[in-house]
């Protein structure tokens, strides 16, 4: 199996990656193009008998170039990247389904609306580093932390967000694929962080609801 | 402005037989270890800071062997610490104590220390033509505060529960929950910043106040700019990491409630706290730590662009626009400290305007490198060690910045934050960057400190082998990072999407146990050169400035006369003279 970019199970993950190989290219290009040069300079340049460096301090108008060029792309990459950034973490999207996530050492605890469906009421279901979404539905996550600061990261996701104590963060996921994935803890929060690992289960909306009865027989 | 011997101009000189390091009228002890002479003082924080960049260099192999090897037993590291390593297996507690340790390390008794220690103190009066610094006896005191503040956070590691295990960014509220090694590590911190400011002081007054006649500012030698840049950048950042500290030591001990909001269970138990903010140390913290990342960067950029010029026969290129684009840096390097938090869970409206910040800070870093390939356009280069370490600090320093950007584009960086990604990026920076230009640095001024020339060869030999090893080492980790990767993880072959990267891991851990044993070729060079060398001369490389007009190693006062200067510090290759220098002191 490559070692690459997990796939992507998300609406908003393609943009994110589209994002990432665009900056891959540009600075890819930058890469090639400055290290070719250095080593060009440093053959043709060599010190040989008989020649010597020319007498130069410099140059206006090379300097103004070489300021601009590099300025117009990055103020593009800008623009392009708040374009994405206000996608995912501007106004999230009406949600289908809310849920609330506090973290603590060293678990994910999941809180999801019971019956009633209106979160943080008595009939709340709750399970322990077992995340259930929803196929293709809007779900508004409510993170919050006990402890230290945690934090969520599903890769496939492309999404991260720290669990911060005394706030809540809100991040939204869209899945576009079925299956089992992994939350990873990745802020460090103490001898067990390493094995701070919940798990996603991405299934279709009838499959979620027979869960959640499940769990909340239980 | 300019500079005020402190020899009256009336005086006459004294006499050449003053060309000697050590001042007869001065006890050993005032000579070698309570010295007030900018010299010793540098060479004390170089000894100092190499012998620490080794020992951090020793925890980076014990990482290496968990993340090659994950839990596989050590037997002799049972005794070592048996604590950390019960049956020879390392514990995962240990696991975070390394790499906090390393990192802290390396960076505030190793780069920091290397760069402006060892180059500030020892280059600054040389290079503008002083007799020493303006406070010599606050030089000292600011090297004699390093070896207690390395002995305060070091002593972690004898305490019960072990040395700090935070991460070097010690957040909040994880930071205040642990033992008594990490309020070591919070006071040696302390301690450091108070050295770290008072070197400051002394570099800025110095470089304004004792440039030799002459000496204007745009004549000054490039690495001085980047020292005495970085000196200011120390001053208005190290108070607020120092304050941070005290505040965060109070939270820890005395369970005041700056860091700390109402409500949080720890281990079971509520705590008392109320009304602290978790996040406010993380805008502390990187408000002094990201302009550290150019307090790093900046005196190593200075050196390159020092060295370049000599090896290429050349005039560095864009003088003027280097010397701005290091002010750029500088200004912009505090606005944009909050893209270490774009996954915090601040405002994601802030996230763009530090977005914004961060992308225009690569602009004045494009122009150094243009710059230097400029500088090496058209010249006659001389592949000297010091020289290839120049080269490969340009090389590594563009890596290092590009992958940046990646880091800069908000939504990518929410995926790449945290994971192994950034650890190859600060990499590239810290050891790319920073570390070739100390290596750089040291054997190009390793004539002039001691008086002695080091080996070609074993350096040729430990530079190539350093460069590909490092190569090996560190450019996996963003494949590792664009895999999902988190770092700071003591065990990673639990998840499913990392189950495949264990043999990526093993070969680079295999790379950076050669790439230490390659330093061994560094040392052996080292003190094989400080006795064997041969013989230097006043000006072996044929370079400029004004520390190369003198004795090596210079003698008490440095110059037997103050020298006027003349001619900006990169005159090669003048056209219609014979030799292709032109030192700064020699009027034609």
């Amino acid at each position: 199996m490559r070692v690459w970019l997990p796939e992507a199970i998300t609406t908003t993950a393609p943009a994110i990656d589209r994002l990432f190989y665009v900056v891959l290219w540009i600075t890819g290009v930058v890469f090639v193009l400055v290290q070719a040069t250095l080593l060009g300079f440093l053959v043709r340049y060599r010190q040989r008998a008989g020649r010597r460096a020319s007498y130069i301090h410099g140059n206006t108008l090379v300097e103004i170039v070489w300021t601009i060029i590099p300025a117009l792309i990055l103020i593009v990459l800008t623009f392009h990247s708040q374009q994405v950034w206000s996608q995912i973490r501007g106004t999230p999207p009406p949600a289908d389904l809310q849920l609330e996530i506090t973290a603590e050492q060293f678990a994910w605890n999941i809180r999801y609306p019971g019956p009633d469906g209106v979160l943080n009421t008595p009939d709340d279901i709750t399970t322990i580093n077992q995340l259930h979404l929803p196929l293709q539905q809007t779900v508004l996550i409510h993170l919050k932390s006990k402890d230290v600061i945690h934090s969520f990261f599903v890769p496939q996701f492309r999404m991260k967000l720290d669990a911060v104590p005394g706030l809540t963060g809100r991040l939204w996921v869209s899945t576009t694929k079925a299956g089992n994935f992994e939350i990873a803890c990745a802020e460090l929060c103490g001898l067990g962080h390493y094995r701070m690992r919940g798990f996603v289960t991405v299934e279709s909306p009838e499959a979620f609801q027979q869960w959640l009865r499940t769990s909340a027989s239980q | 402005m300019h500079a005020t011997p402190l020899r009256t101009p009336g005086e006459p000189d004294p006499p050449p037989s003053l060309h000697h390091p050590i001042t007869p009228s001065q006890s050993f002890v005032r000579t070698y270890i309570f010295a007030t002479d900018h010299k010793t003082i540098g060479i004390q924080f170089l000894f100092t800071s190499l012998f620490m960049l080794l020992f951090g260099g020793l925890l980076a192999m014990l990482i290496r062997w968990q993340l090659g090897w994950p839990g596989r037993p050590l037997a002799f590291m049972e005794t070592i610490a048996p604590n950390g390593f019960p049956g020879g297996i390392m514990v995962p507690e240990y696991y975070n104590m390394l790499f906090t340790m390393h990192g802290s390390i390396m960076i505030f008794f190793a780069v920091i220390p290397l760069l402006v220690g060892v180059f500030g103190n020892y280059l600054i009066p040389l290079k503008i033509g002083a007799p020493d610094m303006a406070f010599p006896r606050l030089n000292m005191i600011s090297y004699w505060l390093l070896p207690p503040a390395i002995a305060i956070v070091c002593s972690g590691f004898f305490l019960q529960g072990g040395a700090a295990a935070s991460g070097w960014t010690a957040y909040a509220p994880l930071s205040t929950t642990l033992g008594p090694g990490q309020v070591c590590w919070i006071v040696g911190i302390i301690v450091l910043g108070a050295s770290s400011i008072m070197g400051a002081i002394n570099y800025v007054t110095t470089v304004i106040n004792l440039r030799a006649p002459g000496m204007h500012f745009f004549r000054l030698p490039l690495s001085i700019w980047a020292l005495f840049i970085t000196a200011i950048i120390t001053l208005m950042a190290t108070p607020v990491l120092a304050s941070a500290l005290i505040l965060l030591l109070l939270d820890t001990t005395v369970h005041t409630s700056f860091f700390l909001p109402a409500g949080l269970v720890i281990d079971g138990v509520l705590q008392p706290n109320s009304g602290g903010q978790v996040l406010l140390w993380q805008h502390l913290f990187w408000f002094y730590s990201h302009p550290a990342v150019y307090i790093m960067i900046l005196p190593a950029m200075g050196i390159t662009s020092e060295i370049l010029p000599v090896f290429s026969r050349k005039p560095l290129f864009g003088y003027h626009s280097m010397v701005y684009a290091i002010m750029a840096i500088a200004g912009l390097g505090f606005m944009v400290w909050a893209h270490h938090m774009f996954a915090s869970g601040m405002n994601p409206t802030l996230g763009t305007s530090f977005m914004v910040s961060t992308m225009v800070i690569a602009v004045p870093s494009a122009i150094k490198t243009f710059n230097w390939l400029g500088t090496l356009w058209r010249g006659s280069i001389r592949f000297t060690t010091p020289m290839c370490h120049a080269l490969a600090f340009v090389a590594m320093f563009v890596i290092g910045g590009l992958t940046g950007i990646f880091a800069a584009a908000t939504p990518v960086d929410l995926y790449i934050h945290d994971t192994y990604f950034i650890v190859g990026h600060l990499h590239y920076v810290l050891f790319g960057g920073s570390l070739f230009g100390i290596f750089a640095g040291i054997t190009f001024w390793f004539p002039k400190m001691f008086g002695r020339l080091m080996s070609e060869r074993l350096g040729k030999l430990h530079f190539v082998l350093t460069f590909i090893l490092f190569n090996v080492v560190m450019f996996p980790m963003f494949i590792l990072g664009i895999a999902g990767m988190p770092r700071r993880i003591y065990d990673y072959t639990q998840y499913a999407h990392l189950a495949h990267v264990g043999g990526i891991n093993r070969m680079m851990s295999v790379a950076a146990f050669c790439l230490g044993a390659t330093q061994l070729l560094f040392m052996s060079n080292f003190f094989w050169s400080l006795f064997r060398g041969k013989k230097a001369g006043d000006n072996p490389w044929q370079a400029n400035t004004l520390e190369w007009s003198t004795s090596s190693p210079p003698p008490h006062g440095n110059f037997p006369h103050t020298p006027t200067v003349y001619h900006g510090p990169y005159e090669y290759s003048v056209p219609n003279r014979k030799d292709d220098w032109l030192p700064q002191h020699v009027k034609v």
